[in-house]
């Protein structure tokens, strides 16, 4: 369940990139001079980080990290 | 001068960084010292070297020409896509392939390909690409130099003199530094560029007197309101752009980055701080592009401006070579540098300008990736290292770093392509078509040798061929495109004023999903590596 939401959030992250409903206007101008379709995209970043503050926390591939570490402890073994 | 003094002692501190690397590694003449500084990268060197080594002289100098000629459009376009695109690659990739290279010692991705699918010659296939596609990126480096040293010196300084200082510096310490002073100089340049977008941003809003009116005046303009809006690109031209970023993770310099990280755990910070660092450095670049439009007394400004309006009233009854010429002129990638020289008092110029060429120095990395590869995937591959030792390789791989840039620094000279058209149509294009090959190599055990080699193939073929045809056929004015293939009322092929439209999309998008199927299809008709090799990278197959 975890999994599927984190997919979904990824998806809809990336369609939120297409905003064609902010296409031909410039309008209205945040802060009296920032056209709102820079503004968005602006906002999309922050979104962007947000997602990826969710997959480290959620979803971080720390079996690899321990693949790692028992490698090297492996490989530092006595023989 | 002064701006261009300020530039030139900020040169001289890199070079120093680059040194200082030099003698902190000396006595340690080890190969993985030497090309991934040990594998020690602390977490802040690591967030902002591989940030700082993925932002070209096209995120200040490009970005900011883009969106003087098409508007806002240019920040979603390549930086808002990128700081999603980016992170998701380094996040699900890049952690995999450092625990690999931790695991097995792996230091090009051309040596994890070889083992994972056990093969040698089509290995040195896929490092010849990756090569050749890299190239252009490094050009884009010293022109990026040449044109700041010029424009900041106010003409003292020549293209062909600033493009070989900026060259000569980034060899020297990359020479000499290796990895350790590639990293410590990147980071070093990365603060300093980030740090450049709110104070331009400030210094040119207050010199313009605030920005409420010149945003009034713009959108009161027929001619420039449009710059305010998307509607100079179409959506599906839009939606295109976000294969684009796919590139970032193929680029072999980012991938080797990723195995210089000490611990896995650096990865956290990087991904998560990625898509605000790529904000803070083209969200003011951009919106400062666009503003320059309203800039009128700037008579370079004027000219520019000129051009743009000659060639959409008359470039449809010119000869190409005369579009050409007035692309060039309209062209808008020295627009911050005149803003600057037009607002900024002199001192701070030169801070700003310094700020500049540490975004246009990001070539450093692509250099010494280039050197890691060509000793680690051809010099020992082929026996060099036996037979020669460790010290030798190193060596090999500081000569190879002179020819290089004396190669890139030529080519410079003579490349007539604005910067962000030479780097999206060749490079990025064409590694955004070889990230599948990272994609089946960590995440499915069906993928062979044969489907590597097949999307390596196409990748080449396909940049080849949009490079005959945009030579071939002349680009049109501004305005509609040049349909040169059509099929049942489909409009398959055309020649846009910026390039090619296949379907309407830009070509990375046909190149990415034919080298994914190529992968695919081959594979499932060739034989897989031994279940020995796959067990080695996939924890179910053990």
């Amino acid at each position: 369940m975890k999994k599927l939401l984190l997919i979904l959030a990824v998806v809809t992250v990336y369609v939120l990139h297409q905003d064609f409903w902010n296409w031909r206007t410039a309008y209205p101008l945040v802060f009296g001079f920032v056209p709102i379709g820079l503004f968005y995209q602006g906002c999309f970043s922050v979104a962007a980080s947000l997602l990826m503050w969710m997959l480290v926390k959620f979803a971080w591939p720390g079996h690899l990290e321990r693949e790692v570490g028992e490698n090297a402890s492996e490989e530092d073994a006595p023989k | 001068m002064i701006p261009a003094i300020v530039v030139f002692i900020y040169l001289a501190v890199v070079l120093y960084i680059g040194i200082f690397a030099f003698r902190r590694s000396k006595g340690k003449e080890k190969a993985e010292d030497y090309f991934l500084a040990s594998r020690s990268l602390g977490p802040f060197v690591f967030l902002f070297s591989l940030f700082g080594t993925n932002m070209t002289a096209f995120a200040i100098l490009g970005s900011s020409g883009h969106a003087f000629s098409n508007g806002i459009v240019t920040f979603g376009l390549m930086a808002s896509s990128s700081g999603l695109v980016i992170p998701l690659s380094i996040f699900f990739i890049g952690t995999r392939v450092w625990a690999l290279g931790k695991k097995h010692g792996f230091m090009t991705p051309v040596q994890m390909f070889r083992d994972r699918w056990e093969c040698g010659h089509i290995g040195t296939v896929i490092f010849a690409v990756q090569a050749v596609l890299l190239v252009p990126y490094i050009i884009i480096g010293i022109m990026g130099g040449g044109t700041t040293l010029n424009t900041i010196s106010g003409g003292f300084v020549p293209y062909w003199f600033g493009g070989a200082i900026v060259a000569m510096v980034v060899m020297s310490y990359v020479f000499f530094g290796g990895m350790r002073g590639t990293a410590w100089v990147n980071t070093f340049q990365t603060v300093l560029f980030l740090t450049f977008g709110a104070v331009a941003l400030i210094v040119i809003g207050v010199g313009m007197g605030g920005f409420r009116n010149a945003a009034q005046s713009m959108l009161a303009a027929p001619a420039l309101a449009p710059l305010m809006t998307r509607e100079r690109i179409s959506p599906l031209y839009f939606f295109s752009y976000t294969f684009i970023p796919l590139s970032a993770i193929a680029f072999p310099h980012i991938l080797i980055f990723c195995l210089t990280a000490r611990k896995m755990g650096q990865f956290k910070k990087t991904v998560i701080f990625y898509p605000l660092c790529i904000m803070a450095i083209w969200l003011p670049c951009v919106f400062l592009g666009v503003m320059a439009n309203r800039v009128t007394d700037v008579p370079e400004i004027r000219a520019k401006q000129e051009a743009r309006r000659v060639l959409a009233t008359q470039g449809k009854t010119m000869a190409p070579e005369a579009r050409d010429e007035l692309r060039e002129k309209a062209a808008g990638d020295d627009v911050i540098m005149i803003l600057l020289k037009r607002y900024a008092p002199f001192w701070l110029a030169g801070l700003l300008g310094a700020g500049i060429m540490a975004a246009v120095m990001a070539s450093d990395s692509q250099i010494l990736a280039l050197s890691t590869m060509f000793t680690e995937d051809v010099f020992a591959f082929y026996g060099g290292k036996r037979r020669f030792g460790e010290g030798v390789q190193i060596q090999t791989g500081r000569i190879f770093i002179v020819l290089i840039t004396m190669f890139a620094y030529a080519v410079a000279l003579r490349a007539p392509e604005t910067i962000f058209e030479l780097a999206i149509q060749y490079a990025f294009s064409g590694y955004a078509a070889l990230s599948p090959l990272l994609v089946a190599a960590l995440f499915w055990k069906g993928s062979t040798k044969w489907g590597a080699l097949a999307t390596t193939a196409w990748t080449a073929a396909a940049v080849v061929a949009v490079a005959i045809f945009q030579h071939s056929v002349p680009a049109p004015a501004p305005g509609p495109a040049t349909l040169v293939w059509s099929l049942g009322g489909w409009e398959v092929l055309t020649r846009t004023p910026g390039g090619t439209a296949v379907f309407g999309f830009m070509p990375v998008v046909p190149m990415v999903i034919v080298s994914a199927l190529l992968m695919i299809v081959v594979s499932m008709l060739t034989r897989k590596p031994k279940d020995a090799t796959i067990a080695k990278y996939f924890e179910s197959a053990r």
